[in-house]
């Protein structure tokens, strides 16, 4: 299929800037669902509040555009209760870190089969360029006037200390391998985190010395790394992307399949 | 015939009804005096394969159950006090997205933590009016095991024929009184089944456009109608809009589908009304200590009745406005400081006599507390 066969041409135009860098995640979604070869009727996508979740009504899945921070939340009961379908949650970073920082940990620590896509521009875009838990420090921000003086979240080790089975870090430059490690992520039995850095030039960018979008997508190629790379023991502030973590551990809904069987047994 | 007699308590005799309403999935989080409803859950659910989790906090488990009734599952999760004020966003989303699902709350002392182990009334006006903005709920209640059954399977029976939350109002007296519970044999009892659509595959579904009823047919999540649900304004398809006349259509439909029924879905219950002098409004635990005065007071010749409030939300209006136009003296018997006092007033021909008689401090109200608000009334002294 094309990827025009995925996508609700009807509700387009979109509500992203020009340069923002969701469309290009969306796309990489849809390029890995095709790959795959899922059918759209198993395939349920939940998101929150922000930018990023405006990407549930383009998308011509089971969609669900939840409350800011919950998604994960409504994700849980849809996959407890209907295992067999395909779960993705695309969530900004101010959902998924702040106001839905709990319901993120406790997925992980589930390991419930969810593929929660953070797509992380740095800020609060759908209200206009507030600082979020991944705006970094020394940063500006609408409510950060002079800097901010708060510390961004480690994402991909707040994830694996959670409990994730699969983690993952990429940008909108690399879109091959964000294909790849969606088709991964997805694949994954078990609750799979990517971190997709995603451009906001209208918000983040304007304050924080990037010109344009492109400025912020080559920032994406000349800061980041392939994990465990040399260029990272010779500049220790590079990002690293790829693949952290993929592991086989029990997953929740086949755990609690068993719990079904056995209380059965006593009937 | 051998009749299944049971000797429970109030939150037990709300899952063994919940699970006779067809409860397919539990979600939620420990609080008192509502535990025990996730306890037995836990232990219930998976030995019919039904699903229970506990979730991280009280928001997930509210969230969660939205989610497995999208998906073709009858929903319900339980809490108290602070769980119900977290749980508000998420009751009005399901209001937006005519998600059916049962909220059990049992009322305990507030606000804030308050009274975890007390009884109390004061959530009334916050099953109400919890969640924000216009919008209309359902909210039953009940004074003991059997009404609790009762009243359960009848919250899941509207959930599913309005498609919106339906809050089931019990206080601590009522889930931890340990009395008998007869349970209803299978068909007994109505249970209403999920209006799914009969719009077949390849054919636009409409998943907001209401059929001339007023009814909303569903289709499951994972079936193969995909359309999209979200707590914005949205039009027929479920795609957000701002267009002031889908707003309004929406908003409308949102309300008049419960407040258009409130005859339908009002219940009350009466005791020797007909002839009342003093009526007295109650519901929930109240309406066992103003039961026990009328008994008493009818023994010695004095006209007392008992109106009970089985649904709270829509208000009963006629019910009431009936049996206190005829009455002398309505005395509102509540827990709270006048919540369903101030409906009563409002329907009442006149309301001046209308009185309230209360308990707020975490025991439970007492014969006396009537009894010294009708010697006030009768102009005997406090």
């Amino acid at each position: 299929m094309a990827v025009r066969d995925y996508i609700r041409e009807r509700f387009f135009p979109h509500i992203w800037c020009p340069g923002c860098g969701h469309g290009t995640i969306m796309g990489s979604m849809i390029r890995a669902i095709e790959k795959l070869g899922i059918e759209k009727n198993d395939i349920v996508v939940v998101s929150g509040i922000g930018c990023s979740s405006r990407i549930c009504g383009y998308l011509d899945f089971h969609t669900m555009h939840t409350l800011h921070g919950r998604a994960l939340a409504f994700a849980t009961g849809v996959k407890l209760s209907r295992p067999e379908l395909t779960l993705l949650v695309p969530m900004g970073d101010g959902d998924a870190f702040a106001i839905g920082g709990n319901h993120l940990i406790h997925a992980a620590r589930r390991n419930i089969d969810i593929t929660a896509i953070i797509m992380d521009n740095n800020i609060y875009g759908m209200t206009g360029g507030q600082c979020s838990p991944s705006t970094g420090y020394g940063d500006f921000a609408t409510t950060a006037p002079y800097r901010n003086i708060d510390r961004p979240f480690d994402l991909v080790r707040l994830a694996m200390g959670a409990g994730a089975s699969f983690v993952a870090r990429t940008t909108t430059y690399h879109v091959t391998s964000m294909i790849k490690i969606l088709e991964q992520a997805i694949t994954h039995k078990g609750f799979s985190v990517v971190q997709i850095l995603s451009q906001c030039p209208t918000y983040f960018g304007r304050r924080n010395n990037f010109a344009s979008a492109v400025d912020m997508i080559k920032y994406y190629k000349t800061h980041t790394t392939p994990i465990g790379s040399k260029e990272k023991e010779k500049n220790p502030d590079l990002i690293e992307r790829g693949i952290f973590l993929q592991e086989e551990r029990p997953e929740y809904c086949d755990e609690y399949s068993k719990i079904i069987e056995k209380a059965s047994e006593g009937r | 015939m051998k009749t299944n007699i049971r000797f429970v308590q109030g939150n037990e005799a709300c899952v063994e009804a919940a699970l006779y309403a067809g409860l397919d999935f539990y979600a939620g989080y420990p609080i008192t005096p509502s535990t025990e409803i996730a306890e037995l859950l836990s232990y219930r659910l998976p030995k019919r394969g039904g699903k229970f989790i506990q979730m991280e906090d009280e928001i997930a488990s509210m969230c969660a159950i939205i989610g497995a009734s999208l998906t073709g599952n009858k929903v319900m999760t339980a809490t108290s006090g602070p769980g119900f004020s977290l749980k508000q966003e998420a009751i009005g989303f399901a209001v937006m997205t005519e998600t059916p699902c049962v909220i059990v709350n049992v009322q305990r002392g507030g606000p804030s933590s308050g009274l975890p182990t007390s009884v109390s009334q004061g959530d009334v006006m916050q099953a109400r009016w919890g969640t924000h903005g216009e919008h209309a709920i359902i909210t039953l209640t009940a004074s003991n095991n059997q009404d609790v059954f009762a009243m359960t399977v009848e919250a899941f029976n509207l959930s599913e024929t309005f498609r919106t939350p339906v809050i089931l109002l019990f206080d601590e007296i009522v889930a931890h009184t340990r009395e008998r519970l007869i349970m209803p044999e299978p068909g007994e009892i109505h249970v209403v089944k999920r209006l799914k659509t009969s719009v077949k595959e390849g054919t636009d579904y409409h998943p907001y456009l209401p059929r001339e009823d007023g009814r909303l047919p569903m289709s499951d999540f994972g079936h193969y109608h995909r359309y999209n649900v979200t707590g914005l304004m949205h039009d027929m398809w479920g795609f957000p809009s701002t267009n002031p006349e889908i707003v309004y259509e929406l908003m409308h439909h949102l309300v008049d589908k419960i407040q258009g029924h409130t005859r339908e879905i009002s219940m009350v219950k009466e005791f020797l009304v007909d002839d009342a002098e003093v009526l007295l409004v109650s519901y929930g635990s109240s309406a066992r200590t103003a039961l026990h005065v009328v008994e008493n007071r009818r023994a010695r010749g004095e006209r007392f009745g008992l109106l009970e409030l089985q649904s709270l939300w829509p208000f009963p209006v006629d019910a009431v406005r009936k049996r206190c136009d005829a009455a002398e003296y309505v005395i509102v018997v509540e827990m709270n400081m006048g919540q369903i006092l101030h409906e009563v007033k409002k329907v009442a021909d006149n309301p001046n006599k209308v009185f309230l008689a209360n308990q707020i401090n975490g025991s439970f109200i007492a014969p006396s507390d009537i009894l010294n608000i009708m010697r006030i009334i009768q102009g005997k002294g406090a």
